[in-house]
């Protein structure tokens, strides 16, 4: 656990970098401090390891205020990656990762396996990668190195500086997804500091958007999105706010029963008597053991032909975990009104339409704004 | 390796050329120099080259990294002035300083060849400190290496080719003034260049001159050699990479 109290830092040349910060990271949060730049996001990251010392204020570790602590200690203990990687060039990718560990003076045995640990953990080939250097590896692999290297001593706080932000989109998206994975299995009390608020979303469990050195509003994402505090959170947010805190929500927590399925079994006859029993103009055929075959129209559906041959099969499907803002996306990529939600094993589990998302998005607007807040519009 | 070949063959004909003028014995009315005086020219000549080069080394890479430091930032505009400046200045004027305020001799000599030298490596030594990626040194830091440890274990080793080429280009430099310290009376090859000139007996002058460019030509392949090894292997490689991207 992190607590920063009262934290101040005024630069020599008269700049304060920081007013008076109080904030609380728990333990195994994933924190992210938010904010335009110049906002003071980084340098209050810094203060955490005293890269920056403190002018006013004090940072407790798990109640142990750290300017008690050797300067060196603290910071074996805690994990660091910035933006700019920062990999050692004269060293190759084993002894990049193991340099606190060798700082802390672990068996060279342990050092080793640590490094093929950590390689394989952020999806690296340990025998490929541990002799290369640094200069022999593309741009999101030496930021996947850095990462490994940030957790080479498992230390239980990671102070994480837009450790995805030199990559390109894809790769950035990529390495995402995989640290939130990484994050799911160890657990760490992570400090992310980034200017980009679909980032800050999408990882975080709070975040804290800061301005002018001062904390404005420390929430949870959905929070931020639903009931900015002030114009400022309101406007860096972003107009589409709403349509942001789709990805808050997956496909499971929204979709409904299908309206209508039936067996592949089923005569064309049976079919066309569900439907007519339901008035519905299509229906949802799956295999007997529920595994999604497509759709039939009511149209489509003539008494002489097999069942299998009237069968529109699926131009997208959507799983269980699919963020609903991905969902809608392909909906309207697809041009379809339903979109099917298909378990692991391909069965049809739920569907999701454009009445189901409205219907959130309508809930979410009216539980996150109690109040009209217009007073600084 | 042909680049060694070469330096083998050039060194070889070189030594041969001094040993065939100093075989002669005389010319017309003036006795060539001695095989035991080109001997004693050739320990005097590398004495004052190394005296000076090492005192350089020294010196030089301790007040250039200081310069790099928070605490000296002030002055290294200066220094790095001086330093630039001193380099257009002639080597002879240097040696004609250093003649005035010290007296003829061995001294002076090893003292403005230690002043020239000195220039270079203090030069290279800060830019390649200067040239270490900020985001290494503060990942460096943040991972809680100490000072000392950021400085040893990050900017020397990144900064060692750099300032290898700094010594290499000094030492080499240093052959040629030290010849030039002949004048001032501090013995070496400069000696036998200038009895040779005085008397316009170009055999004697080939016999200080071939051997002076022989010990430049060894002298530098050595030092590439070492700047070689010493160059750090992660390094060698992202030179590799960058001459392939291009």
């Amino acid at each position: 656990m992190i607590r920063l109290e009262g934290v101040g830092k005024t630069f020599s040349d008269g700049t304060e970098a920081i007013k008076d910060l109080s904030l609380e990271i728990k333990e195994g949060e994933f924190c992210v401090l938010l904010g335009p730049s110049g906002c003071g996001k980084t340098t209050t990251m810094k203060t955490i390891n005293r890269l920056i010392p403190l002018t006013t204020g004090k940072i407790y570790i798990d109640g142990v205020d750290t300017s008690r602590l050797d300067q060196n200690d603290l910071r074996r203990g805690i994990g660091y990656a910035i933006q700019n990687i920062g990999l050692f060039p004269h060293q190759t990718v084993e002894e990049n990762i193991c340099t606190v560990p060798r700082l802390l003076k672990w068996p060279k045995p342990k050092q080793h396996a640590r490094a093929q640990e950590l390689l394989h953990l952020v999806g690296m080939d340990p025998d490929t990668f541990l002799r290369r250097y640094p200069s022999e590896l593309s741009g999101g692999q030496q930021q996947r190195v850095g990462v490994a290297r940030c957790l080479g001593a498992d230390p239980p706080i990671l102070l994480l500086d837009e450790p995805f932000g030199a990559i390109d989109p894809i790769t950035r998206s990529r390495l995402q997804d995989e640290f939130l994975k990484i994050q799911a299995k160890i657990k760490k009390t992570i400090a992310f500091v980034t200017h980009d608020i679909n980032e800050a979303i999408k990882m975080g469990n709070r975040i804290a958007l800061m301005r002018d050195g001062e904390l404005v509003q420390f929430a949870d994402p959905a929070t931020l999105l639903g009931s900015p505090k002030d114009g400022f959170v309101r406007d860096f947010v972003g107009g589409d706010r709403v349509l942001k805190g789709l990805r808050l929500l997956k496909a499971k927590d929204v979709m409904q029963e299908p309206p209508l399925t039936v067996k592949v079994g089923e005569s064309p006859m049976q079919v066309k008597a569900h439907m007519e029993k339901e008035r519905m103009r299509w229906a949802m055929l799956t295999e007997a053991e529920g595994q999604f075959l497509g759709w039939i129209t009511c149209d489509d559906l003539q008494v002489s032909r097999c069942i299998r041959d009237t069968i529109t099969p699926p131009t997208v499907t959507a799983s269980p975990d699919t963020p609903l803002n991905e969902a809608l996306s392909m909906m309207f990529d697809s041009a379809i009104g339903t979109l099917a939600i298909l378990d692991d094993g391909e069965r049809l589990v739920g569907v999701l339409s454009f009445e189901i998302i409205h219907d959130v998005l309508g809930r979410q607007t009216r539980e996150f704004q109690p109040e009209p807040c217009g007073e600084e519009l | 390796m042909n680049r060694y070949v070469m330096v083998g063959l050039l060194l070889v004909l070189l030594c041969g050329v001094t040993a065939w003028m100093t075989s002669i014995g005389e010319v017309g009315i003036f006795k060539m120099f001695p095989p035991s005086k080109v001997a004693s020219a050739a320990l005097r000549h590398m004495q004052i080259v190394a005296v000076a080069e090492a005192l350089a080394i020294v010196f030089g890479i301790l007040i250039g990294f200081l310069a790099t430091r928070r605490a000296f930032r002030f002055i290294s505009p200066v220094l790095l002035g001086i330093a630039n400046m001193g380099q257009t200045v002639p080597t002879l004027a240097f040696i004609g300083i250093a003649s005035v305020l010290l007296g003829m001799g061995y001294n002076a000599a090893v003292v403005a060849l230690f002043v020239y030298a000195i220039l270079p490596i203090i030069r290279n030594t800060y830019a390649g400190i200067r040239s270490v990626d900020p985001a290494v040194k503060e990942a460096a830091q943040g991972m809680g290496l100490s000072q000392a440890q950021v400085t040893w274990k990050v900017e020397l080793p990144l900064a060692r080719p750099v300032i290898m080429a700094g010594i290499r280009t000094s030492a080499v430099v240093n052959v040629g003034t030290a010849a030039v310290a002949g004048m001032i009376g501090a013995g070496g090859f400069g000696v036998l260049i200038m009895t040779g000139l005085a008397v316009r007996v170009m055999p004697i002058v080939i016999q200080g001159a071939a051997p002076t460019a022989a010990l430049a030509i060894a002298l530098d392949a050595l030092l590439g050699g070492l700047e070689e090894w010493m160059t750090p292997r992660g390094l060698k490689v992202m030179k590799k990479a960058q001459w392939q991207q291009q």
